[in-house]
């Protein structure tokens, strides 16, 4: 067992922080680097762009499709390094953590050798269209309809909780084009453009009162054939990949608020003492560390699997579950703390610039987002685990048979 | 980055699972649970023949002079099998500390005879209730004072026990079990497969462990190396209950259906999953820190301490409700590991005192 990289990964590491020193600022907090408007969006841009000509975008795709042709190991060195640095690294991680694998897999060559590169550069900006106002967590059940005509589809319906919908150029988006088979057999997956008149996209105003998500609505949407991801009927086990590569994409920067919640306890005093003597603090911190630390280390322990020519599999889904309820217990646990005053959400007075309440707020969002709490332990459970499927009421139905709760 | 056992170490794994599954059924951690014996010998005498008592002693007292990495695969094995022997106390507690503190005399007189398992030492701290405090005193090299519980008390030849000296300074003592002044009872306990006693000393010879072992920081770099041992042996015991509930639900049915496909029941399986692979990532981490001597050694230890216990506890009492009523009865095996979750987290200190330390460490650090 050691931790040394091997040289030539050390070698890497070496040129990746040499780069960055020189093209980027290190971080002096735990501190989030807000992910919402417009301004955002051109900082982050200019980011991709920069990081692109480098050679340093989209590391593990071919050189061909704009990536460095190096292995996801370059791309966990890169990432250790890069968040050490003021950037806005992130910001694209849904239309290149999840639609690039998509493209990569099921695109012709053509439109992989076009669309890849500038998706890379942040050029073009994409948004995955899956979930609808009734397919959440059952997102097979999606009714979006897509109608062959001509050489083109024709798409009608409406997606829910498209991340970055506003700003996208293209979508990977899953329809329905038989809905008189099996509701798993009759999906097709296709790009799309997003800048057509067929394409309408409305801000989903959150509880915590930001507006990341969207609604899109599909009005005779056309999309041509060579933009069909895969076989038609095929587009379940698409999403599938799409669907895992989202896991292993966010497994790695899930919040789990512990840094944060670490810097709080070493530096709040509360009543004229450090809260770090409080008894139930320590009890919450040596818990909550011992959580995060063997989420480190489990990253570590999965890494080595890869290293070896094994797949990281199902147990990205415990990185997701475990930080997502981490991140929003820290947060409840920071208010009390603070007492009365816990309440009150106001840069001036909160510690870490609210950084605690907005959590509260956004952190029930976290535990739905990419896979509820509940689709993660029914993850483990089954593919893990190997325990059996709930039993379906809708097996071996046609789509268009099935019971809905909009009737 | 290398975060996995060796190919040699995982084959040392392979044996022990092999020959623990042949030799340690639970029929007979059954058989010392169920009896007034506090270990079984025969099982001893064998893991004494496999050399695992001498895996992590210098091969110039008689051991093999492996590292801890292979103690730490050997643990996992002890802990999945319940295996009913003083393992723990003679090889993470005794020979530890006379590996640490010994001086050459004491070494060439205890090493080798606990390498070939002629000696069985244990490590008495505790003196009742609450968290170990020292009372107990050595006079003129003399013992007196009560120890409770002692691990394995009741049948080691000898024990590392902690005591006033005639300066007033806490130190560690050697101490013959069964030599004069010692008297010694079995206790009972939640977990009788691994046995605890009260030792009375009164006058007993004592041997101060080296040149004196005074601060409380060396104490603890004894329990430390213990702690990521023993949680070796508690995700091993982790991951037998969870596969003694996983098949357990997967062949009963209810409502006309395998347990094991109702949501309510496959969440626990999950949430079990979760908190074994969180301890076994901080146990590996523990390791890499214990082979190395690493300087985060106390904090990887606390973390890998904390997390096991968490989860032998958690997994252990799921277990048990997950098998409903048959899951109480004394005839089924789930009763074991819940005992055994107990045993182990009181050795070396509770979770409350471990996260004590997890706090302070951390803090230290950051």
């Amino acid at each position: 067992m050691d931790f040394q990289d091997t040289p030539e990964l050390a070698d890497f590491r070496q040129q990746v922080r040499t780069w960055l020193d020189a093209n980027a600022t290190r971080r002096t907090d735990n501190g989030h680097i807000g992910m919402e408007g417009e301004q955002a969006n051109h900082e982050a841009k200019d980011w991709y762009k920069k990081k692109a000509e480098a050679g340093f975008a989209c590391l593990t795709w071919p050189k061909e499709y704009g990536g460095a042709g190096l292995t996801s190991l370059h791309e966990v060195v890169w990432t250790q390094e890069v968040e050490n640095f003021k950037t806005r690294d992130a910001q694209f991680i849904i239309g290149i953590g999840n639609c690039g694998p998509a493209i990569l897999h099921f695109a012709n060559e053509e439109a992989k050798r076009e669309l890849l590169p500038r998706m890379a550069s942040a050029e073009d900006v994409w948004c995955q269209l899956f979930s609808e106002p009734n397919a959440g967590s059952d997102v097979a059940g999606l009714r979006t309809r897509a109608e062959l005509d001509g050489d083109n589809w024709k798409i009608n319906g409406q997606k829910i909780w498209t991340s970055g919908a506003q700003y996208s150029d293209y979508g990977v988006v899953l329809t329905r084009t038989d809905p008189t088979i099996s509701k798993y057999r009759g999906l097709t997956l296709f790009m799309i453009d997003m800048r057509q008149s067929g394409v309408e996209v409305r801000p989903i105003k959150q509880m915590d009162g930001g507006q990341h998500f969207n609604e899109v609505f599909f009005h005779d949407a056309i999309v041509p054939d060579s933009f069909r991801l895969g076989e038609i009927g095929g587009g379940w086990n698409g999403a599938l990949t799409i669907l895992m590569s989202e896991r292993l994409a966010i497994s790695g920067i899930q919040p789990t608020g512990f840094p944060q919640f670490l810097d709080l306890v070493t530096t709040l005093e509360l009543n004229g003492k450090p809260i770090a003597e409080d008894p139930i603090v320590r009890d919450r911190l040596a818990a909550w560390y011992s959580q995060w630390a063997g989420l480190q280390s489990t990253n570590k322990r999965m890494l080595t699997a890869v290293a070896k020519g094994g797949i990281a599999g199902a147990e990205a889904s415990l990185g997701k579950l475990v930080g997502a309820v981490m991140n929003q217990e820290i947060a409840n646990f920071v208010c009390q703390i603070l007492g009365p005053a816990g309440v009150i959400q106001d840069d001036t007075i909160s510690p870490a610039h609210a950084h605690f309440q907005q959590t509260v707020l956004f952190s029930p969002g976290v535990r739905l987002a990419g896979g509820t709490d509940e689709v993660m332990r029914n993850i483990i459970a089954e593919q893990v685990l190997g325990l059996p499927q709930e039993p379906r009421a809708d097996k071996g139905m046609a789509f268009q048979d099935i019971p809905t709760s909009s009737g | 980055m290398n975060f996995e056992f060796s190919e040699e170490q995982l084959f040392i794994r392979d044996q022990a699972r092999n020959f623990l599954s042949q030799e340690c059924k639970l029929s007979v951690v059954r058989s010392v649970l169920d009896s007034d014996t506090s270990f079984d010998r025969k099982l001893w005498q064998k893991v004494v023949g496999l050399s695992w008592t001498a895996m992590a002693i210098p091969e110039s007292y008689g051991g093999l002079g492996l590292g801890y990495l292979e103690l730490c695969v050997i643990a996992e094995e002890l802990g999945r099998s319940l295996a009913p022997i003083p393992f723990s106390s003679s090889v993470y507690l005794a020979t530890e500390a006379l590996k640490s503190w010994g001086n050459e005399e004491q070494k060439q007189n205890y090493l080798p005879k606990l390498a070939a398992g002629e000696l069985i030492g244990t490590l008495a701290l505790s003196e009742g209730l609450g968290a170990p405090t020292v009372a107990a005193q050595v006079h003129d090299g003399a013992l007196s004072g009560t120890k409770l519980p002692v691990p394995d008390g009741d049948v080691a030849n000898f024990a590392v026990v902690s005591a006033l000296g005639d300066t007033g300074a806490v130190g560690l003592y050697l101490v013959d079990l069964e030599g004069t002044g010692v008297e010694r009872e079995t206790l009972s306990s939640m977990d009788p497969s691994r046995s605890q006693a009260r030792v009375i000393f009164d006058g007993a010879p004592a041997q101060l462990l080296g040149g004196g072992v005074s601060s409380a920081d060396e104490l603890a770099q004894l329990l430390d190396r213990a702690a990521v041992l023993l949680a070796f042996e508690q995700i091993g015991g982790c991951q037998s209950a969870m596969d003694m509930g996983i098949a357990y639900t997967r062949e009963r049915y209810a409502f006309g259906r395998p347990v094991a496909s109702f949501q309510a029941i496959k969440h626990k399986f999950a949430d079990m999953y979760v908190a074994l692979e969180l301890a076994r990532s901080n146990a590996y981490y523990g390791a890499c820190a214990l082979s190395s001597d690493a300087p985060d050694l106390p904090l990887a230890a606390a973390t890998a301490r904390v997390s096991a216990t968490d989860a032998y506890y958690m997994i252990s009492k799921e277990n048990i409700q997950a098998h409903g009523g048959m899951g109480f009865t004394w005839e089924f095996d789930c009763h074991l590991h819940y005992r055994r979750a107990q045993l182990l987290s009181g050795l070396i200190g509770t979770q409350i005192q471990w996260k004590e330390h997890l706090a302070t460490r951390l803090l230290k650090a950051a």
